[in-house]
C-alpha cells in the first residue's frame, strides 16, 4: 500500500479534476464554435456555490451528500494506493448509493426520477466495470492495483475488447451524452437535474467536487490499461478524453432502455468474450 | 457433551409443553425460557472443544431408529389424511410412493441386521448452523409472541390455533438441530421429514384456501426431494449391505464412485428444499404464512437445511460434472431471482426472491465446490441467516402498524416510523453493500470463481446478477428514507418482544460484520481445512480497510449534528409551480394536483411470469442433464 501516492490524489485531484474540467468546457466551446469560460470557471463555480446560503429540503440530504464525496474520495484513495480493485469497485458503488439515496430523501418528484435512473446506470456499468477488474486479474493474477501497474506486458494487448467496454461505460460515468440520464451538467433538460436537482450552494459544490474525484480515478482505471509504457498510458487517456467530449457533443440523449441494453450488451460482447478467449488461451493452450 | 442431544430433546419438550399451556401469560415465559436456554446451549457448543469428531449415543440404538421408522408413518398416514380431506390427490400419490421407498428400505436394513453406532457429531459447520439456528431461531420464537397476538387481533376470521403455532416453532428448530448434528443419514432423513410437515402445517396456519393451496405446494415439492432422499439411501443399502456408507463421514469420504450418486440424489432433494429454480414457486407462496414462519423458513430452518446438505456434499461434488451443472442451477437462480425481485414491489415477495437468489449462490459456491467457494458458501449462510430474519421481522411489524407491505406504503417511513427504519435500513444495505455481510461473501466468490474451472460463466453471472440486486435493494432504501414532510410519527405500540428482538438482531448484523475475521478463522477456515487440506481468507490489509470503512458509516450520521443550526428549509422544487409540502400543487386552469411518486419496476423487462418460466425451463433441463448423467452412473 502506498499511502503517499493516496495522500496525493487526495490533495491534487479535485485541482486535477477541475483543469480537466476547464479544458472540457473549453473544447467543447470550440466544438460548438464557441469561444468558451476561461480555464479555471469550474473553480470560480464551485468557489461561488459555497458562498451560497444553504438551502435545503431536508436535513437528511446534508449526510447523504458528505458520505457521498467521503466514499469517492475513500474509493479513490484506495485505488491510487494500490489497493484490492475489487474493493475499490464496491467502495465506489457505495459511494453512489449515498448520492442516490441523497436524492430520494428529498421526496421531489425530479430528484426522485433522477435517483431511479442513476440506479439504472449503475447497474448498467458495473458488470463491465467489474469484467474488467476480472480481465486484469486474469493477466496479472493479482487484483490489486499495485501488482497490475507493475505488470511488465501491457494489459491492452491481452485485453483489447475489455477496453472499448470500459470505454463505453466510461460515457455513463463521465456523464456525457448519449447517456446522460441521470443529471447532466447542461442545465434544464427533459428531467430538470435530476439527481442534483434538490443540491444547491455548498452541498452542490461538494457534489461537483466529487465528480472531479470521480474522473480522476476513471482516468487512473484507463491508465492501468497501458501502465507498461507511461507516455503512450498518458496520451490514451488525453485521447480517450477528447473523444469522450466528441461523443458528448454529437450524439443526442438515448433512452435508459438502451443504455442499459447496450451497455450490457457490449459488456457481454466486448467484455466477457474477450475474458473467454484468455481463458481458452491459458487453460486450454496454456499460452 | 451433553448439549448435543440436548439441543435435539429440548425444544421438542418446550414444543410439547406449549401444546399444552392454554393462554398467554403462561406460553410468554416458556416460549422465553425455552428460546434463551436453546440459544444458551448452542452458544456453548462454542466453548466445548468444536473439533470433536464423531460421537455415539450409547443407548437404544435399533429402538431410536425404529421409532423414527415408526413416526415417519405416522408422519406420512397424517399427511395423507390431510390430502383425502382437502382433495390432493397428487400430494397423497408422492405421500404413498415415498412411503412405499421408506418401507422398502427399512425391510432391506433390517434384513441384514447389522449393528452400526449411531452418531451425533459436531463440527465446525454443523456448529455454524447450530448458532443459526439456536440463536436465530430462538429470537424469532420470542417475536413471534407480540406478534401472533397481534395477527390474531388483524385477522378475528382467522382461528386461534396459537397453541399448535408455538408447538410447530420449537419442534421446528428441534428438527433442525437433529439434521445438523445427525451423522446417520436415516436419522438426518426423518429430521428432514419433519421440517416439511413443519413447514407445511406453518405456511397453511391460517386455514384460509390460498394457504392451503400454497401449503400443498411446498408439500409436493418437498417431498419430491423427500423421494429422491430416500432413493439414495435404497441405493447406499443396496450398494453396501453392511450399512457403513450410510454414515455422512464415511460416505463423503468413500470418493466419487461410491458417492456420487446419492450425492447428487441428496443435493436433488436440497435443491427442492433450498427452494431453487425451478422449486422456487413454494417459498414465494410460503409468504402467505404469518410473517415470522417467513422469517424462520428463510434465515434459520427450511431453506438453510437445503443448502447445509449441498454444503456437505461439495466434496463429493468438487470436479465433477453433476457438481458443475448442480452449480449452474444455482447460477442460473441468482441471476433470474434477483431480476425478477426488480419487478415486485409487495415487500415480501422481494425478500423471497432475494432469498432464492442468494441460495442459488451458495448452490453454486457449494457445487462447484472448491475449497474457497465453500469458505464463501458458509459465510453467505451467515450474513443471509441474519440479515434476511432482521428484514422480515421488520416488514412484519411495519406491516402490522401501517397495514400494507407494499414498498410504495413505505414512502417516509423514516419519519413514521424512525427507528424502525434505521434498522431495516442496516438490514438491506447488510444485504448488498460494502463493507456489510453479503457483499464480502459475494466478493469471495467472485475471486473463488475466478481460478475454478469453468469459473468464467459464474463470474459472470456474477457481476451481471450482482448489479441486479443493487437496483432493488437502493430503490427499497430509497423509499423508506424519502422525507415526507406532512407524515405522522406512528412507531407507538410495538410490543417490548419486538424491539428487544431487533435490536439484538440490528446488533448482530453490525456486529458480526466487524468479527467476521474471528468467524472464519475460528469456524470456517478450520472446516474447510479439515476437509480440503488447505484454506483460505480474505487478505488482512482488506479486512483491516473494511473495518475502517465499516466505523467510517458509522460515525457517519453523527454529521448532521452539524447541520443541525443553519438551514433553510423550502418545499421541494417543482418546476416552478407554487406547491405546498406535501406535493399539491397549483396545476392550469387553477385545479389542484397531487404528485405521487412510484419507483420503477421494469415489468416489461423484468417480469415474473416470462422469466420465471425461462429459468424454471432451463433449470429443469439442467437438473434432467443431472438425472441422466447420475443414471448413467448408477446403472
Amino acid at each position: 500500500m502506498d499511502v503517499l501516492l493516496a495522500v496525493l490524489f487526495v490533495v491534487l485531484a479535485p485541482v486535477i479534476g477541475g483543469l480537466v474540467a476547464g479544458i472540457d468546457r473549453k473544447v467543447t466551446a470550440r466544438m460548438q464554435g464557441r469561444v468558451g469560460p476561461p480555464l479555471l470557471q469550474p473553480f470560480y463555480d464551485v468557489a461561488k456555490l459555497f458562498e451560497k446560503e444553504q438551502i435545503l429540503v431536508t436535513p437528511s440530504q446534508n449526510f447523504y451528500i458528505t458520505a457521498y464525496l467521503v466514499f469517492i474520495v475513500v474509493s479513490g484513495a484506495l485505488f491510487f494506493a494500490g489497493g484490492d480493485l475489487l474493493l475499490v469497485i464496491f467502495a465506489f458503488t457505495l459511494a453512489h448509493i449515498f448520492l442516490v439515496l441523497g436524492a430520494y430523501s428529498a421526496y421531489s418528484p425530479y430528484s426522485f426520477i433522477g435517483a431511479e435512473r442513476e440506479l439504472i446506470q449503475i447497474i448498467a456499468y458495473e458488470p463491465m466495470i467489474i469484467i474488467s477488474a476480472v480481465g486484469m486479474y486474469m493477466v496479472t493474477r493479482s487484483f490489486y492495483v499495485a501488482d497490475i501497474m507493475a505488470a511488465k506486458v501491457p494489459l491492452i494487448s491481452y485485453l483489447p475488447g475489455v477496453f472499448v467496454g470500459f470505454l463505453m461505460v466510461l460515457t455513463i460515468k463521465l456523464r456525457k451524452s448519449p447517456f446522460d440520464l441521470s443529471t447532466s451538467h447542461h442545465a434544464h433538460q427533459e428531467i430538470v437535474k435530476g439527481v442534483t436537482t434538490e443540491f444547491s450552494g455548498p452541498m452542490l459544490g461538494r457534489v461537483e467536487i466529487a465528480h472531479w474525484y470521480e474522473n480522476v480515478f476513471l482516468l487512473g482505471f484507463i491508465y492501468l490499461f497501458f501502465a507498461a509504457n507511461p507516455p503512450v498510458a498518458i496520451l490514451v487517456v488525453a485521447i480517450v478524453y477528447f473523444l469522450e467530449i466528441l461523443v458528448d457533443n454529437t450524439y443526442a440523449r438515448v433512452t435508459w432502455q438502451l443504455t442499459l441494453k447496450s451497455a450490457w450488451i457490449i459488456a457481454g460482447l466486448m467484455g466477457l468474450a474477450n475474458l473467454g478467449i484468455l481463458y481458452y488461451l491459458s487453460e486450454v493452450l496454456h499460452v | 457433551m451433553l448439549p448435543l442431544p440436548f439441543l435435539v430433546v429440548f425444544p421438542a419438550v418446550v414444543a410439547a409443553l406449549l401444546l399444552l399451556v392454554p393462554s398467554d401469560t403462561w406460553r410468554r415465559p416458556i416460549v422465553w425460557a425455552g428460546a434463551a436456554l436453546t440459544g444458551a446451549a448452542s452458544l456453548s457448543l462454542l466453548f466445548l472443544s468444536p473439533a470433536t469428531g464423531p460421537f455415539s449415543i450409547p443407548a437404544g440404538y435399533e429402538m431410536l431408529t425404529e421409532g423414527m421408522f415408526a413416526a415417519e408413518m405416522a408422519i406420512a398416514v397424517f399427511l395423507a389424511y390431510l390430502g383425502m380431506k382437502y382433495r390432493r390427490y397428487l400430494a397423497i400419490f408422492l405421500i404413498l410412493f415415498q412411503a412405499g421407498l421408506l418401507v422398502y428400505f427399512e425391510r432391506a436394513r433390517a434384513a441384514t441386521g447389522h449393528e452400526v453406532a449411531p452418531d451425533l457429531f459436531v463440527d465446525q459447520l454443523s456448529l455454524v448452523m447450530a448458532l443459526i439456528v439456536g440463536i436465530i431461531g430462538g429470537l424469532i420464537c420470542i417475536y413471534s409472541l407480540g406478534y401472533m397476538a397481534t395477527y390474531h387481533e388483524k385477522h378475528p376470521r382467522v382461528p386461534d390455533r396459537r397453541r399448535s403455532f408455538f408447538f410447530l416453532l420449537f419442534l421446528f428448530l428441534s428438527a433442525m438441530f437433529g439434521l445438523i448434528f445427525s451423522d446417520y443419514l436415516p436419522w438426518v432423513f426423518f429430521f428432514w421429514e419433519v421440517t416439511t410437515l413443519c413447514s407445511f402445517l406453518l405456511i397453511g396456519y391460517s386455514g384460509t384456501d390460498e394457504s392451503v393451496k400454497n401449503a400443498f405446494l411446498a408439500l409436493n415439492m418437498n417431498i419430491l426431494g423427500g423421494i429422491a432422499f430416500a432413493g439414495a439411501l435404497i441405493y447406499l443399502a443396496t450398494v453396501d449391505p453392511g450399512g457403513g456408507l450410510l454414515h455422512l463421514h464415511s460416505l463423503i469420504r468413500s470418493g466419487h464412485a461410491v458417492a456420487l450418486v446419492p450425492a447428487v440424489l441428496i443435493a436433488f432433494a436440497g435443491i427442492t428444499k433450498s427452494a431453487l429454480l425451478p422449486f422456487s414457486g413454494w417459498l414465494v407462496g410460503a409468504m402467505v404464512a404469518p410473517t415470522p414462519v417467513s422469517a424462520l423458513l428463510h434465515s434459520s430452518t427450511m431453506v438453510k437445511a437445503g443448502v447445509y446438505i449441498i454444503v456437505r456434499f461439495a466434496p463429493v461434488l468438487t470436479g465433477t460434472m453433476e457438481g458443475l451443472i448442480i452449480g449452474l442451477v444455482g447460477g442460473v437462480t441468482f441471476l433470474l431471482a434477483s431480476a425478477i425481485a426488480i419487478s415486485q414491489s409487495n415487500a415480501k415477495k422481494v425478500l423471497a426472491y432475494s432469498t432464492v437468489a442468494n441460495l442459488g449462490l451458495i448452490v453454486a459456491c457449494a457445487g462447484v465446490g472448491t475449497y474457497r467457494l465453500v469458505w464463501a458458501a458458509i459465510l453467505l449462510i451467515i450474513f443471509h441467516a441474519i440479515a434476511k430474519s432482521l428484514l422480515f421481522l421488520c416488514v412484519g411489524t411495519v406491516e402490522h402498524r401501517i397495514g400494507s407491505r407494499d414498498i410504495e406504503d413505505m414512502t417516509g417511513l423514516i419519519v413514521r416510523m424512525p427507528r424502525i427504519s434505521v434498522m431495516m435500513f442496516i438490514g438491506i444495505a447488510g444485504m448488498f453493500l460494502a463493507p456489510f455481510g453479503m457483499l464480502i461473501s459475494k466478493w469471495a466468490a467472485i475471486e473463488a470463481f475466478i481460478d475454478a474451472q469453468f469459473g468464467l460463466a459464474f463470474v459472470a453471472i456474477l457481476a451481471f446478477g450482482g448489479s441486479l440486486t443493487v437496483l432493488f435493494w437502493s430503490k427499497w432504501m430509497g423509499k423508506i428514507i424519502s422525507v415526507c414532510p406532512v407524515a405522522e410519527r406512528v412507531e407507538n405500540r410495538i410490543s417490548t418482544e419486538k424491539w428487544v428482538v431487533l435490536t439484538v438482531l440490528t446488533a448482530l448484523t453490525v456486529l458480526v460484520c466487524l468479527a467476521f475475521p474471528l468467524i472464519s478463522a475460528h469456524l470456517i477456515e478450520p472446516f474447510v481445512l479439515a476437509v480440503y487440506g488447505q484454506t483460505t481468507r480474505l487478505s488482512q490489509d482488506n479486512i483491516t480497510i473494511m473495518v475502517m470503512m465499516l466505523v467510517l458509516l458509522m460515525i457517519m450520521p453523527f454529521s448532521l449534528l452539524l447541520y443541525r443550526d443553519e438551514k433553510r428549509i423550502v418545499p421541494a422544487y417543482m418546476g416552478g409551480r407554487p406547491a405546498t409540502p406535501d406535493l399539491t400543487f397549483q396545476g392550469s386552469m387553477g385545479v389542484q394536483r397531487h404528485v405521487g411518486l412510484c419507483n420503477y419496476y421494469f415489468e416489461d423487462v423484468f417480469g415474473e411470469k416470462k422469466l420465471f418460466m425461462a429459468g424454471s425451463a432451463l433449470c429443469f433441463g439442467l437438473i434432467l442433464i443431472v438425472g441422466t448423467l447420475t443414471a448413467g452412473v448408477a446403472l
